[in-house]
């Protein structure tokens, strides 16, 4: 029993993070159809900011609170950066950015082995994460309490800024009609700008997440884009809540099979499990206008 | 191939061939729904080979729908029946294979292939494995008349994809003929043609719909009184009339559901 | 025509003057460890010919080719490893199976004891396995980005398969240290000079068979399907099963490829099959330019020479370089190399006119046709729209 919550909260705390990291490939991918596999390097230089800022702020608790702010301008910058330089002029062939974009993903590591070295480096957690609090009396690590609830936070957050601003409702807009938006008035380019700067904050912050549970190397970011982006497929592309429910499913599930097999053939498992689903649920991926098939 | 005879001598009429074994189409308690929306609602239609029927509404009548729903594209309740075979609740390219084909109000063609290499494709549904891994050899007839028909002849080699407008929709036409559909369902051919070209396509209608069954959706009053046997009017997604050109204009309901929708702004 | 299409003397010439040049020129002035590494960059050429058949000509993006690259590479290791081991060892268990695992040939490697066995399976396991992912994924009508993401998590959990299982696959080691080849002696000279001579053979039919389904009536309709897979439909066929025809295809020559690529090489580990290497597939087909016959096999030539020459002194630049090839040719020449004397000529006869998207044709469909702006209640298209977004 122990064991079970134990592994059902490393489950949950995996399942945050790829929701974070979801979250942001699921607005960009909704919106733009853009691919980004850079967005796991997004969030590997979120995970080097918190190493970097905790090399300069020497208090462990400090340094992870600035981080996190920092980390989203670092991972949104970047993502700004990208769309203005070379994603904007291919919104047309959605599947080739996703090439162009992998070859973003090979320089950034490339960047983060010259710049931090081939071996991983280590961001220490604060005092006041260290230990355990007992749930249902079995011990839960506070730093995976700490990732599952700031991914809360930020999913709330994002459901806000969707849903009651001003801003929201443009991106909701343009995910629904793009056109249609841009002639009633709506600046399709900023509200693209905006919504890939956000989508690849929230990566960055995901990347300040993971160096709590693990150390942080330039191969970070392809340990976490395949699921990534498996919980955008299984979740329904622009939805928060499929999102919600994918990612925590995927987390949970990952570490049950990791636990009842052995971790290699629990990706195994999961990846047949998608495509099964996609066999019961292929809905929200297949879309089609009639009056035209042009 | 069924037949290499694209056309018959016949002129279309109101109700069709006057005798002897023909193909029909019997529509009855066609209804479709999307999220609680009725786009469809109860829709019973007759049309029979020879017959050049035009479907006209207002916008939004669910005239479309109405041909996503027998061609397969969005599930639809209630009964399509071509010519004795049950035709709803099949897959899109079974029913194509059961002679039903249909054009988009874009025009939809292959752009990068030829004008031929489109036509070939629109006939080969059938062909086996090992004709389908052979290069084409030479032109079937029924593509070359249809080609013709359809005055592409000339083209045959220019890819698709800078035809102009017009041409691109008597392709699509072209590609039904050589799909041997028998039933034709055509959404806004004319759409965006010139003048010259929407009396050349109202021929071509005349010239292949005496044959089949032809259901053409549009919206300019003109083209339906010149080409048109008979008229029926979708509101609502309901069929409000039904009959010749001068009957249907001649009904107060029909007025009343055009001038309304003007009044609104609609068309 | 768009596509490279040279007359039946041209072909015929063409294919004597690669035939001379690789089976008679190279062998005679190569050392045998340079014709060992042209001979690793043929296979990869063998690759790329199903790539530029699946992704170029039908439009999948195929991230995945690794693992049948893989499969058809563990499936020939593991016949050689269980040949050597009853030649040599006598005890017929694979030497680092003795070393990592309890001593017994687990049973799913008996199979590929038998030569007759091993040969049929390098190309009908990777086959059989696309089979099942395309009729799974394509007769559900999941397309384009969700095809490229499941592939490549394919790819993913097969290379974590593999590393995961130390005792039976070798783990991330791999497999390796082979000494005979259906009981030729690989070291001998005289072997390598035939493995090579088998790849390019293999390569030169591939890329017949390549040509003549690219000219045939279904090449003509993988096209159609790449361009305007709805369309297509209501013409009578069922997309899917075009779709999912090539793929297996494209899957079974990665299957043959990695099949000749561990004799040749003398390894195949984890490395060779994951997420990156199967992506790298790719880039050489673009550059070379993907729906065309010769650019897959000429860009997959020259993207492993260069990586051989420069990864070696400059592992660092060459990771830069990889990654701005992706960038610029995706981004900027969409149509390859092949696409260059086209993109050229339209410049100077119409100006600005971007021709270079429909060389490679596959998103060209929207850009000619004027979009309808909606009108009043449009009933047919909103809910459909909204099962998009859903």
């Amino acid at each position: 029993m122990e064991l079970l919550i134990g592994q059902m909260f490393a489950g949950l705390s995996l399942g945050s993070v790829l929701l974070l990291a979801a979250l942001g490939l699921s607005l960009t991918f909704g919106q733009m159809g853009v691919i980004n596999m850079a967005h796991g390097e997004f969030m590997m230089a979120g995970a080097y900011t918190a190493f970097v800022v905790q090399r300069s702020v020497s208090d462990a608790g400090i340094s992870l609170l600035v981080s996190i702010p920092v980390g989203f301008l670092v991972g949104g910058l970047m993502g700004l950066v990208l769309e203005a330089v070379h994603l904007r002029r291919m919104y047309h062939r959605p599947m080739d950015t996703l090439l162009v974009t992998f070859g973003v993903a090979l320089i950034l590591q490339q960047v983060a082995r010259d710049v931090f070295g081939a071996p991983s480096v280590d961001v220490r957690a604060p005092a006041w994460l260290q230990g355990n609090v007992e749930l249902l009396g079995s011990p839960i690590p506070l730093t995976r309490l700490f990732i599952l609830i700031l991914s809360l936070l930020c999913l709330a957050a994002l459901a806000f800024l969707l849903r009651g601003t001003s801003l929201g409702r443009r991106i909701r807009a343009v995910v629904l009609n793009r056109d249609l938006a841009e002639s009633s008035g709506i600046s399709t380019r900023r509200t693209d700008q905006l919504t890939f700067f956000i989508g690849s904050g929230l990566a960055g912050i995901a990347g300040v997440a993971v160096t709590l549970i693990g150390s942080t190397s330039p191969y970070l970011g392809t340990n976490y884009i395949v699921d990534a982006f498996l919980v955008v497929v299984a979740g329904g592309v622009g939805q928060i809540k499929g999102a919600v429910i994918a990612a925590f499913s995927l987390g949970v599930l990952q570490s049950a099979l990791e636990f009842s097999t052995t971790a290699s053939i629990g990706k195994v498992l999961i990846l047949v499990l998608i495509v099964v689903f996609l066999q019961l649920r292929p809905q929200g991926i297949f879309s089609l206008k009639t009056r035209s098939l042009a | 191939m069924r037949s290499p005879f694209l056309l018959s001598p016949d002129e279309p009429k109101a109700g069709g061939l006057p005798a002897g074994q023909h193909h029909y189409l019997k529509i009855r308690n066609l209804s479709v729904v999307f999220d609680g929306f009725v786009a469809v609602d109860k829709v019973n239609l007759d049309v029979s080979q020879g017959d050049l029927r035009f479907l006209i509404g207002p916008n939004g009548a669910g005239k479309t729908t109405v041909i996503d729903a027998i061609t397969g594209l969005v599930p639809a309740s209630g009964s399509v029946n071509h010519t004795g075979t049950e035709i709803l609740g099949r897959k899109v390219h079974q029913i194509a294979r059961l002679g039903v084909g249909r054009t988009f109000q874009t025009a939809s063609v292959f752009e990068n292939l030829s004008v031929l290499q489109n036509l070939d494709i629109a006939a080969g549904s059938g062909r086996r494995a090992l004709e389908l891994l052979r290069r084409r050899r030479k032109t079937e007839p029924a593509v070359e008349e249809a080609m013709e028909l359809v005055g592409l002849g000339h083209l045959a080699e220019k890819q698709a994809g800078v035809l102009s407008h017009g041409q691109k929709q008597w392709l699509e036409i072209g590609m039904l003929l050589v799909q041997n559909s028998d039933l034709l369902l055509l959404d806004e051919p004319i759409a965006g043609m010139s003048q010259d070209e929407r009396i050349e396509t109202g021929q071509l209608l005349r010239k292949i719909g005496a044959s089949r069954i032809t259901l053409v959706i549009e919206h300019d009053m003109d083209f339906v009184r010149e080409f048109a046997t008979s008229v029926t009017v979708l509101a609502a997604g309901k069929v409000l009339s039904e009959g010749s050109v001068a009957e249907v204009q001649a009904d107060r309901r029909v007025q009343e559901v055009y001038l309304g929708s003007a009044k609104e702004g609609g068309e | 025509m768009r596509e490279f299409v040279a007359s039946r003397w041209g072909v015929r010439a063409g294919s004597v003057l690669a035939v001379v040049l690789l089976l008679v020129v190279a062998p005679s002035m190569l050392s045998v460890f340079s014709l060992g590494l042209l001979g690793k960059f043929i296979c990869f050429a063998i690759v790329a010919v199903g790539i530029g058949l699946a992704w170029g000509r039908g439009g999948m993006l195929t991230l995945g080719q690794g693992v049948f690259f893989g499969l058809g590479a563990y499936i020939m290791a593991m016949h050689m490893k269980l040949a050597d081991a009853s030649l040599f060892g006598g005890t017929g268990v694979p030497d680092f199976m003795s070393l990592y695992g309890s001593g017994d040939v687990p049973g799913w490697w008996e199979p590929f004891r038998s030569p007759a066995v091993t040969l049929l399976a390098v190309a009908l396991v990777p086959g059989l396995v696309a089979l099942l992912l395309g009729l799974a994924v394509f007769k559900r009508r999941v397309k384009g980005a969700y095809f490229a993401i499941l592939s490549q998590a394919l790819a993913a959990a097969f290379a974590v398969l593999l590393i995961g299982q130390q005792a039976t696959t070798g783990g991330s080691n791999g497999l390796s240290g082979f000494r005979s080849f259906f009981g030729f002696d690989l070291q001998d000279p005289a072997n390598k000079v035939m493995l090579y001579s088998i790849a390019v053979i293999v390569l030169l039919m591939m890329m017949a068979a390549a040509r003549q389904l690219m000219h045939s009536r279904f090449g003509e309709l993988l096209v159609a399907v790449r361009d305007q897979e709805e369309r297509v439909r209501f013409l009578g066929y069922d997309p899917a099963t075009v779709k999912t025809v090539v793929y297996v295809l494209a899957a079974a020559m990665a299957g043959i490829a990695g099949a000749l690529f561990v004799p040749i090489v003398g390894i195949v580990s984890p490395a060779d099959v994951g997420v990156v290497p199967s992506i790298a597939f790719l880039i050489g087909v673009a550059i070379g330019g993907r729906a065309t016959l010769l650019g897959p096999v000429l860009g997959a030539l020259g993207v492993a020479v260069a990586q051989t020459s420069l990864a070696s002194s400059f592992p660092s630049f060459w990771v830069y370089f990889q990654g701005l090839l992706f960038v610029l040719v995706i981004g900027f020449l969409p149509g390859g190399v092949a696409s260059v004397p086209r993109a050229l000529a339209n410049l100077l006869k119409q100006g600005a006119r971007t021709e270079a998207d429909r060389s490679t044709g596959a998103f060209s469909a929207k850009s000619g046709v004027p979009q309808r702006a909606p009108d009043g209640l449009d009933v047919s298209t909103g809910p459909i729209r909204e099962e998009a977004s859903r």
